[in-house]
């Protein structure tokens, strides 16, 4: 298992390397100076080469670039031009600010996925099958964005059940957390979840159609006890599949999610940097985002093995 | 035209009226293409659909909620609803056409490409497009307007870069299996060229998977229009886009409500119909697509 988690670690570094080469071969080819876009109006050619000096503009491409990957390794994202802050201070203080996001957005789709998915296979063909399946193809039309208006119109606005906007910290107390993150997370949960409806619907029925599932039944078992303990460890593998790629999904989402709530979480800082030419925090923002994502794919495919003891031995 | 060529089209296009049969017997796919020919009929005609200047001003008739005279009622400029989302129905479509067209056209022959020629530059590309979809789409999005710029040409820039890889990798799979077909090897030995073969043979074995490719990709790119036009990185105002008109409707959310639903039916519709009609070609090309064929 170790063994497999360090190559698959060793496989993973050279994609995160060439993620942060790609953004900074596209900022090199940027029409736009970073310096102009920094000095505001009407700057003199003296404050301009100060700004390029400032964001080692003078130097060759590539040696900027290994300066910034050799920093980077060291921890240190450099300093944003624009607040003066470190970068890696910034994203790491917002970084568990959206993963809590995530997270709870994640026990959101698990619960509703699931749930809807498992009633529709057992049900299968069925009314109520019919039903899930149609709710699950209109929610999937439904983008985050357009999700979190809804929400915040029903259940803040009209029924001012959650706040509209705003955040708290889960230190504050995880009831208060739990207010301000709930409409959030289940914007961010509509088309995860119907996703995992269909997933877990499909898998399910897979499932219950092998010989085992016959043989267990026939042995004398519950129905009830056959889903729970045979079925459902075997349909998790497409689940938890699904679920790695709904991860990067979610960050993707919580850009625009976190800018409707005002949450100060990576999403915002994303938009923030770029209407403010704040690329230095961008490219430390892809690195966190890309390393963020390997190692969610790493725990995605470690989990194969919980579920599928036959692919511990590979 | 050599024997081999003739029985392969006489075989194509035996199978194309057979997919057609298939989609057409799909209702999910035939309701999703009717309401796609009337959302660009409504692109083409906006202009004479809508029963108002889209973008005139009259702050007198600010936040009026739907009546005889406004049906869908008129913004916080006083501008009309329904002729401000019929004529964002057509730049919304334009943009995605835009958006797959660049895509298409980049992704498609560099997936020929690697797939037919494999080599040192396959195995570069493939590492380059694995690299960009490691991002999420929307924050490799965010990161391109960075650095083009804001704007809506240039989000829709973005949104191709963000969607190349998804076709690359179509193309290059489907390239590959057919690439091995017997009947390709038989072109090769009766002296066809290269160029001809990817010609005549692989791009029509590539297109059907490409199509329903294009179809997800296509609904991906709506939501991508309207996420960045919404952050204020794409369209800009007084431009009619939904995503325009939809974050214009939350800052007004508490007062008029009535503004969310024509924009934001509009995008669901769009999307639903869509990804229904790429689930119809997707079952009615059948094995064609599911194992790369």
């Amino acid at each position: 298992m170790i063994r497999f988690i360090g190559k698959r670690l060793l496989l993973a570094v050279p994609t995160v390397v060439l993620v942060t080469f790609l953004v900074f071969v596209l900022m090199e080819l940027s029409p736009t100076d970073p310096a102009v876009a920094l000095a505001g109006d009407n700057p003199t050619p003296e404050r301009l080469a100060e700004l390029r000096h400032m964001l080692g503009l003078d130097r060759p491409f590539l040696e900027r670039y290994f300066d910034w990957g050799l920093h980077a390794l060291q921890g240190d994202l450099g300093t944003s031009p624009v607040t003066h802050q470190s970068v890696i201070s910034d994203l790491m203080a917002r970084l568990p600010i959206t993963a809590s996001l995530v997270l709870l957005s994640m026990i959101f789709t698990l619960v509703i996925g699931v749930g809807l998915g498992t009633i529709a296979a057992l049900k299968k063909g069925g009314i109520v099958d019919w039903i899930t399946n149609s709710i699950a193809n209109l929610l999937m039309a439904i983008p985050p964005f357009v999700a979190a208006m809804l929400l915040v119109l029903f259940l803040a606005i009209s029924n001012p059940i959650f706040p509209a906007t705003g955040y708290a910290t889960l230190g504050a107390g995880p009831g208060l957390w739990l207010q301000f993150m709930t409409l959030p997370a289940l914007s961010l949960a509509i088309i995860p979840a119907a996703l995992l409806t269909r997933q877990v619907r499909g898998a399910l029925i897979d499932a219950l159609e092998e010989d085992y599932v016959r043989t267990a039944r026939a042995k004398g078992l519950r129905r009830t006890m056959v889903v729970g303990k045979h079925t459902a460890k075997n349909a998790a593998i497409p689940v938890v599949t699904v679920l790695g790629l709904v991860v990067t999904q979610m960050v993707g989402g919580a850009v625009v999610v976190e800018s409707i709530f005002a949450i100060p979480g990576l999403g915002s800082v994303s938009v923030d940097s770029v209407l403010k030419g704040d690329l230095v925090t961008l490219q430390g923002l892809v690195l966190l985002v890309a390393v963020a994502v390997t190692v969610v794919n790493l725990l995605v495919d470690a989990s194969y093995g919980y579920f599928n003891p036959r692919l511990r031995t590979r | 035209m050599t024997a081999h060529e003739s029985v392969g089209t006489k075989e194509r296009r035996r199978r194309r009226s057979r997919v057609l049969r298939r989609l057409l017997r799909n209702r999910a796919a035939v309701v999703s293409m009717a309401v796609l020919a009337v959302l660009g009929l409504v692109a083409i005609f906006a202009d004479l659909l809508a029963p108002d200047d889209p973008n005139k001003v009259a702050l007198v008739l600010r936040l009026t909620p739907p009546s005889a005279e406004h049906w869908l009622g008129t913004d916080a400029l006083g501008r009309d609803v329904l002729s401000r989302v019929l004529v964002a129905t057509r730049v919304d479509l334009l943009a995605s056409l835009q958006a797959v067209g660049i895509a298409l056209v980049v992704g498609v022959p560099l997936g020929i490409v690697a797939g037919y020629w494999g080599g040192i530059g396959d195995s570069l590309l493939s590492r380059v497009i694995d690299a960009l979809m490691m991002l999420p789409p929307l924050i490799l999005a965010v990161v391109v307007v960075a650095i083009l710029g804001p704007g809506l040409s240039n989000a829709m820039l973005a949104i191709a870069i963000v969607i190349i890889p998804s076709f690359y990798r179509v193309v290059r799979a489907s390239t590959q299996t057919a690439s091995s077909e017997l009947y390709i090897e038989s072109a090769r030995a009766s002296g066809c060229t290269s160029w001809r073969i990817l010609w005549r043979h692989i791009l029509p074995a590539v297109a059907p998977p490409l199509l329903v490719q294009a179809s997800f990709s296509a609904s991906v790119v709506i939501v991508a229009e309207a996420s960045l036009s919404f952050l204020g990185l794409g369209a800009r105002a007084p431009q009619a886009t939904w995503g325009l008109m939809l974050k214009e409707a939350s800052s007004n959310l508490t007062t008029s409500s009535y503004l969310i639903y024509p924009p934001a039916i509009m995008v669901a519709i769009t999307i639903l119909a869509l990804s229904l009609l790429g689930d119809g070609l997707r079952d009615a090309l059948g094995r064609q697509t599911t194992d790369g064929r």
